[in-house]
């Protein structure tokens, strides 16, 4: 055995993700490498299509044929999953990685009473009785704050309402306790209200179990507020990675560095003259994605070097990002 | 709830009173059965005496009632061909047809649903490509013309099965049942097989569909998620909510079953009503046709009844809407 508590909880180096088209090979990741420590709290952040979900479903082994993984590592707490067969990611899914999906109207089976669902995961990944598992049921929902839990263990999912659904959700993801968590924009179908909530739950429930989450998520705001580190994706490639408070106070990227001057802080919010600033052009669509940094033709800092060579990863301040004017080399 | 069930069973009430009158209207309009059942040599007092005894001269709303009265009491006049009760043939034939309808109903929802759960779990598969292309069969071939090619291939050429008849009869339920005897069962197989080919690729197909369909949904893709097995995916959660829109066709299905039964039950020269009612046709013996529809229309609306309870039993969610609606 090795020391496990010496490498990060997961690791993840240069995964490339395709989609064999008629059009061409597509590749919606492209070279992400990120690590998530115990305990740490991920933001995952980019425009629709940068690759941020395809990235979690790639981890837990569930993407949409035809895409596959092409090349790239995925390593859990000292363990190679990404070349598992189906039963060892079966094991993995909801032992080891919980994952919380967008809409908490349609994750849920409708017919099925929401403590037969989470029983049955429970019974699944550990070798308890169904007298076990319904006692674990309930106390999962008692742990994500659902009121009269007892009550309505056996109720289904259209009795409750968007915010307990996605609490229910939350508790199916955690009932066999995983190290990891992927949040695959947990809030975004749900009222503002009710956003902070889940976001305060779901980041007490891992930090009381030291688990480590990767938050997907396209809302500059949930970023700021839940996460420790942030990663800003880009036509499938890591612009940028680093301390969320760097990140959004500095951003090193000129690509961050547009998402954050296009997110108002409440003080300008104040300001009814504001104009939001915004990052001309958009992002390339998978079949076109340009040669050398793929956000060149948008960038105000565009050199030569940048429409022929794609930019690896130096250091910005306490981030890392892949872009030219951070190449020390370069600008000595 | 409640409501729910006493507005179905309302409505169903309704539409027999509908098809009640529609095979009562068949007195009045399919010719004149006197003529039949007298002949050409009877006398105007022969015509008037029969008038009265069949009660055919009196007012038209009174004659509904009438007819609608005693269906009520299972009571459908005297048949005009063999001057039994109808109520009589009808009940010494329906076993025949419901025991034949039973068993292809069976049939085609075992092997319906089975084949579309596999085709669309496999559905990329050579064997799953097979059984969709063939059920094209299923679905445009003629049921008369499906009856005589099993005939010809397990009856003629392989003498395996009967290819006509109930084979030996044995007593279940205080009628006599197929299924009692060796040979019975064997008769059966052909019949079945026949009428309820259509109804079996039907569901087949409505199967195969529903379940891709919902194979896709965001309850499934979290199911996986949650490392569930692949067979507590495809059953516990897929294939209930596929079955939810599959049961209203099943149950229409089994009204159908009994309907063509007219078809198959002539092929295979079975004593149902389907082919009573042929010969009652070719005999313009109008109260056992009168009978029949009414039968028919009222096994259809107790089909849909039954069917509109399961939804109750399956979905949840309609219970509680109801329940609510109820208030």
């Amino acid at each position: 055995m090795s020391d496990n508590t010496a490498q990060p909880l997961l690791r993840v180096r240069d995964l490339v993700v395709e989609i064999p088209t008629r059009r061409g090979l597509l590749r919606p990741v492209n070279g992400v490498s990120f690590d998530v420590e115990r305990g740490e709290i991920l933001g995952v952040v980019g425009e629709s299509g940068a690759g941020k979900s395809i990235t979690g479903a790639a981890i837990i082994g569930l993407l949409d044929s035809p895409s596959r993984i092409a090349s790239g590592e995925v390593w859990l707490d000292g363990e190679r999953i990404d070349n598992l067969d189906n039963e060892g990611l079966r094991k993995v899914r909801g032992r080891q990685i919980g994952t919380i999906f967008q809409d908490p109207l349609t994750s849920l089976n409708p017919l099925l009473p929401i403590g037969d669902q989470l029983a049955e995961t429970a019974m699944v990944h550990l070798s308890i009785s169904r007298a076990e598992a319904r006692e674990r049921a309930l106390a999962a929902l008692v742990e994500v704050g659902i009121p009269a839990a007892a009550q309505r263990i056996d109720a289904y999912a259209h009795e409750f309402s968007g915010g307990m659904r996605q609490r229910v959700v939350i508790a199916l993801a955690l009932i066999a306790e995983p190290r990891f968590v992927i949040a695959d924009e947990p809030t975004t179908a749900l009222d503002v209200s009710v956003q902070a909530q889940i976001l305060s739950l779901l980041r007490s429930l891992c930090v009381k179990r030291n688990t480590g989450v990767m938050l997907i998520t396209h809302d500059m705001g949930v970023i700021a507020e839940t996460t420790d580190r942030v990663a800003v994706l880009y036509a499938g490639r890591l612009a940028e990675i680093g301390p969320t408070r760097d990140v959004v106070e500095s951003p090193g990227h000129p690509y961050s560095r547009g998402l954050m001057a296009a997110t108002p802080s409440p003080s300008e919010l104040a300001d009814k003259d504001l104009r939001l600033n915004q990052i001309p052009g958009s992002m390339p669509g998978l079949l076109d994605v340009p040669a050398g940094c793929a956000f060149h033709p948008r960038c105000e800092f565009v050199k030569d070097r940048c429409r022929n060579a794609v930019p690896t990863s130096y250091p910005s301040g306490n981030s890392h990002s892949a872009c030219f004017l951070h190449d020390a080399e370069a600008l000595s | 709830m409640l409501a729910y069930v006493i507005r179905r069973v309302a409505q169903g009430a309704l539409v027999l009173a509908i098809v009640g009158f529609v095979s009562f209207s068949m007195f009045r309009f399919m010719g004149d059965p006197l003529e039949n059942i007298l002949g050409q040599e009877a006398t105007v007092l022969d015509r008037q005496e029969l008038e009265d005894r069949l009660g055919i001269n009196k007012p038209v709303l009174v004659q509904y009632f009438k007819f609608m009265a005693g269906a009520l009491q299972g009571e459908f006049g005297v048949s005009y061909r063999n001057a039994i009760p109808v109520a009589e043939v009808i009940a010494e034939r329906l076993p025949a047809t419901l025991e034949l309808a039973l068993v292809s109903g069976i049939f085609a929802a075992l092997f319906g649903i089975a084949l579309g759960v596999y085709t669309a779990i496999r559905r990329d598969g050579f064997l799953a490509n097979f059984i969709m292309t063939t059920s094209l069969i299923g679905v445009s071939l003629p049921t008369f013309l499906i009856g005589i090619l099993l005939i010809w291939v397990f009856a003629v050429e392989l003498g395996w099965l009967p290819s006509f008849g109930r084979g030996e009869t044995g007593t279940m339920f205080g009628r006599p049942s197929s299924l009692t005897s060796w040979s019975g069962i064997r008769a059966l197989i052909l019949p079945s097989v026949t009428l309820g080919l259509y109804q079996m690729t039907l569901i087949m197909r409505l199967v195969r569909s529903e379940m891709l369909e919902v194979l896709r949904t965001d309850y499934i893709r979290f199911a996986h998620a949650r490392g569930l097995s692949s067979r507590a995916i495809h059953f516990r959660h897929a294939l209930t909510n596929t079955l939810i829109p599959v049961i209203t066709i099943i149950g229409l299905q089994v009204g159908q079953i009994i309907a063509f039964a007219v078809v198959t039950e002539t092929v295979f020269q079975w004593p149902g009503v389907g082919s009573l009612f042929i010969q009652a046709v070719q005999f313009v013996d109008i109260p056992v046709m009168a009978a029949y529809l009414l039968l028919v229309g009222s096994l259809f609306v107790v089909i849909n009844l039954i069917v509109d309870l399961l939804y109750l039993v399956i979905d949840p969610r309609l219970r509680v809407e109801r329940g609510a609606g109820a208030h």
